[in-house]
């Protein structure tokens, strides 16, 4: 059984890197070519990566949620078909045979960084790997084969098979070494003494690689890693086979410990010192805060901002800095709503479709909207001075916690809507976000929006704007309280609403105003008629 | 209102006809538009143009074949889009949801006609024959071009927007002037051919068209300018691009042009036809504009969900080619599940091919690149190869020795 690397290609033009959303498969799935593996997140779109090989999935190799650089290996698939022999299962090369790539911090890949072979590595028959690490002659018969080893991405310098789809990659990072005039044979070359400092870092990654044969026979083929990781080993703590080795029994990171090497390694001196330091600390630590063996620098975990986070991030601050808000809070006694909501649950026209105060929340505000339409408008600056755009459509927006951080669709010309078929599309939004399907499209042109954060038990706080709005609505917990009716206090359902307004547009009056009429929705749903 | 315009031209010019020409400048006219069309959406034949005569004058298996085409481009254009998220293309150019648009202007062209695409015509290039796996070359970055132009009469893909129509036209005057040193010499005239320039509505945008057009109508040069309005120039729509009706351009400069429904694949053969007829027998040029959608993304490298809504893609799904005409053969009875199960095994065939020619490209020697910069040797060119081919010479020596130098 061969295996067969697939490597992280770039699926637009010039792309880097990606993050692996999701993976469709998982070991042992058997896969047929062009089988979805996972759905990838670039800079420019999410896709989903077909299977260029057909066979058993051996083991995924880069996590989700993490970004991976374009070339690194993502996932081994074993072939089942025997083909063409050895040469074939050589052609994967160097790229396949060697170490997974360290993506510093990545606990699947942990052990790799450590100087342990990487578990899926060591799966693949041992025996093997001094073969296919070999640089056999690349047959060219071998990719008759349709679910032969396809040529595979290599790291900038090496220049087999063809640069496809490696992005920037492609143009090597490092011109190659060029020979010297051949005219200094005595003297020790200086090619060769240039390769002098890699020599250290080839034996590690030999090592990793879990094939610890002996060097005389995988000398070239280990040469021929060397050059392959060089670019890999920028960005990889240095380290002597044997300290890899301690590391690895001690459990330890070797990017976690200060190297004091003369070429930046770690010592084994290194390693024994920070042992004894984490010993300590261990010992010292209280068992709730300081979990798991971290070391001192990573008790703050360090999260990259960046897709939705970065968008809504973003966002924020642009509105909460270009828009004054004024923020208005009113208490509603909502047990009419309660009420109607569980009419329209029992309703047989409502049959099979999910009804929730939200529902008349929505309603509400765009009833409110038609008669305070200042609410429903844009800011819009332009060369010839500021305007406001007052829409007469409802592109009512919803706020969505969502396996992708909070996204806001909207639901267009909601005020066209019979409650019926806004209580379905309030549905639909819901489902689709909580899918993670929600598309961009469906997040533009908003032109006001609710924020359902009662659903969490919340009482009431401080909406911030949606960039291009002038209004947006909280809507808090519904809870029994007691409340004074006619004199006496009676328990009721009561909520809480906030609405926040852009003061460049809305004053306090106007948004007073309708936020009584929201309210008085809430209070008697009967009003709706009107 | 006058006081806007400038003065000498318009004084002679009543008030009424100013705010005329003022309403209708402002008009947008991309409302009701008349489209030829020959089957709805449902698939069901409408008898009602002119143009549904040469459709009936179609055989059962010119019409099988129409379908077959259609549905081989499509499993091609999925193979190669697959490639690209492997790793194996740099870029592909996704035809799907143009498949009517291209195979039905295609099939009405004759081996003597040639053909300037763009880049996506992948459709096209099938009907006249052109090994589909070729098409992959140039996006793996193999080859500059990927196959002989003269054998199919088929123009290597233009990537530069446009600047394949003045070529179409010049290569349409090309061939008037043949045929009249032909006359002139007393010997008999090359079979008539005329020359199809296809674009899309973003490229309608550029000068080049403007020009072509101009000496296309001056010189009646024979040439057919297909423009498939797919309505998305990447992220601008049409409606960015035209005020009006793009085919509506063609009174300016004084020749017809028609809206043909573009998923229709029966209808778009049959215009082509006439345009392409009419341009054989000396009428000059016919600006045709297909109405249809790229339903996928722009390219491999553009994500559509950023700029358009799902309730337009599935709108247009509603009027997909192949969907529609496999239920007008069915209704038909011009073709049985037996039919259709063998077409869809012959594209899983072309889809294997295609992957195993990917796989097998060879990459291009510096030797065979440099043969192309002149017509025949030259010596500078010779001279410069033989340098190059030291240089590269010196790399290998480097690597030879750092593998002997190692540890």
């Amino acid at each position: 059984m061969s295996k067969q690397i697939f490597n992280l290609p770039d699926v637009g033009e010039g792309l880097t890197e990606a993050d692996i959303v999701a993976w469709k498969v998982k070991p042992g799935d058997t896969v047929a070519i062009n089988d979805v593996l996972c759905e990838i997140e670039t800079a420019k779109s999410l896709v989903e990566l077909p299977s260029p090989f057909e066979g058993t999935v051996l083991e995924l190799l880069a996590p989700e949620h993490e970004t991976i650089e374009v070339g690194s290996p993502i996932i081994a698939i074993g072939s089942t078909s025997h083909v063409a022999g050895t040469g074939l299962a050589a052609a994967p090369g160097p790229s396949a045979s060697g170490p997974a790539v360290p993506a510093p911090g990545a606990s699947a890949l942990k052990e790799a960084n450590d100087g342990g072979a990487a578990p899926g590595v060591a799966a693949a028959s041992p025996s093997s790997s001094p073969a296919a690490a070999s640089p056999a002659p690349r047959l060219p018969a071998a990719s008759e084969a349709l679910n032969a080893p396809v040529p595979q991405m290599h790291e900038p310098g090496i220049e087999t098979g063809p640069l496809v789809g490696s992005g920037p990659k492609a143009d090597a990072v490092k011109r190659r070494p060029r020979k010297q005039q051949v005219a200094t044979p005595g003297a020790p070359s200086p090619a060769t003494s240039r390769q002098q400092p890699a020599t250290p870092r080839a034996v590690g990654s030999s090592a990793a690689a879990g094939s610890p044969t002996p060097a005389a026979s995988a000398q070239a083929s280990q040469e021929n890693e060397a050059s392959t990781a060089v670019a890999r080993l920028l960005t990889r703590v240095l380290a002597k086979p044997p300290v890899r080795r301690i590391a690895k029994e001690l459990g330890i990171n070797l990017v976690d410990v200060p190297a004091t090497g003369p070429r930046g390694e770690v010592t084994r001196a290194d390693l024994e010192s920070y042992q004894v330091q984490r010993e300590r600390e261990i010992a010292a630590a209280p068992t709730f805060w300081e979990p798991a063996k971290k070391p001192v620098d990573q008790r703050i975990e360090v999260v990259p901002v960046r897709g939705v986070r970065k968008a809504t991030a973003k966002a924020m601050v642009d509105s909460a800095f270009t828009a004054p808000h004024v923020s208005i809070f009113v208490d509603v006694d909502a047990s009419r709503t309660m009420e109607f909501v569980q009419r329209l649950k029992k309703s047989r026209d409502f049959e099979n479709i999910k009804v929730s105060p939200l529902l008349i929340l929505a309603k509400a505000v765009i009833w409110a909207a038609a008669r305070n339409p200042s609410v429903n408008s844009e800011w819009v600056s332009t060369p010839n001075g500021d305007e406001i755009h007052i829409k007469h459509f409802m592109n009512l927006g919803i706020a969505a916690a969502t396996p992708r951080g909070l996204l806001v669709p909207n639901i267009k010309n909601a005020q066209d809507l019979s409650l019926k078929e806004l209580a379905v599309a309030l549905n639909d939004l819901a489902t689709t976000a909580r899918a993670g399907k929600t598309k961009a499209g469906d997040m533009q042109g908003g032109t006001l929006t609710v924020t359902n954060i009662g659903a969490l038990g919340i009482d009431i706080g401080t909406p911030i704007i949606n960039p291009g709005e002038v209004a947006i609505v909280a809507f808090g917990t519904i809870k029994q309280k007691p409340w004074v009716v006619s004199g006496e206090v009676i328990p009721r359902w009561i909520t809480t609403l906030g609405g926040s307004f852009d003061h460049r547009v809305v004053d306090g009056d106007l948004s007073a105003r309708f936020m009584a009429d929201v309210a008085a929705i809430m209070e008697e749903p009967a009003l709706l008629l009107d | 209102m006058a006081g806007d315009l400038p003065t000498t031209e318009f004084d002679d010019i009543p008030e009424e006809l100013l705010y005329e020409l003022e309403a209708l400048a402002h008009e947008r006219t991309e409302g009701h538009v008349n489209m030829v069309q020959l089957l709805d959406e449902e698939g069901r034949f409408l008898n009602r143009s002119h143009f549904a005569e040469r459709a009936s004058a179609l055989s059962v298996d010119e019409l099988r074949a129409l379908y077959r085409d259609m549905a081989m481009i499509r499993r091609f254009d999925a193979e190669a889009t697959a490639l690209q998220r492997q790793g194996q293309l740099s870029l592909w150019v996704p035809v799907r949801g143009q498949e009517a648009a291209q195979i039905g202007s295609g099939r009405a062209t004759l081996p003597q006609d040639y053909i300037f695409p763009t880049y996506r015509e992948h459709g096209v290039a099938l009907t006249r024959g052109v090994e589909l796996g070729e098409l992959l070359r140039q996006f793996r970055g193999v080859s500059n071009g990927g196959w002989d132009p003269r054998q199919n009469n088929f123009h290597l893909y233009t990537l530069v927007l446009a600047a394949q129509v003045p070529h179409a036209v010049g290569y349409a005057m090309g061939l008037q002037r043949d045929a009249s040193r032909a006359a002139a010499a007393g010997r008999a005239a090359p079979d008539p051919a005329a020359v199809v320039a296809y674009f899309g509505d973003g490229a309608s945008s550029e000068g080049d068209i403007h020009e072509s057009m101009v000496f296309a109508a001056s010189f009646k040069a024979p040439v057919v300018f297909f423009c498939q309005n797919n309505q998305w120039a990447i992220s601008v729509p049409t409606q960015v691009q035209s005020r009006i009706p793009l085919h509506n351009r063609a009174k300016g400069y004084g020749f017809p042009g028609l809206r043909v429904d573009g998923n229709d694949v029966l209808a778009v053969h049959a215009v082509t036809e006439w345009a392409l007829e009419r341009a054989r027998s000396g009428k000059g040029p016919v600006l045709i504009e297909a109405y249809t959608y790229r339903q996928g993304a722009h390219t491999t490298a553009d994500d559509p969900t950023k700029y358009r809504l799902t309730a337009e893609e599935e709108s247009w799904l509603a009027k997909d080619p192949i969907t529609r005409f496999e239920k007008f053969l069915r209704a038909e009875g011009h073709a049985d599940e037996a039919f259709f199960a063998e077409v869809a095994a012959e594209g899983e065939a072309l889809a294997a091919k295609s992957r195993r020619d990917v796989l097998a490209f060879e990459a291009p020697s510096l030797a065979a690149e440099m043969q192309n910069v002149y017509a025949e040797r030259h010596p500078l060119v010779d001279e410069e190869l033989a340098w190059h081919l030291e240089y590269q010479a010196g790399f290998a020596d480097a690597d030879t020795d750092s593998v002997e130098g190692g540890h």
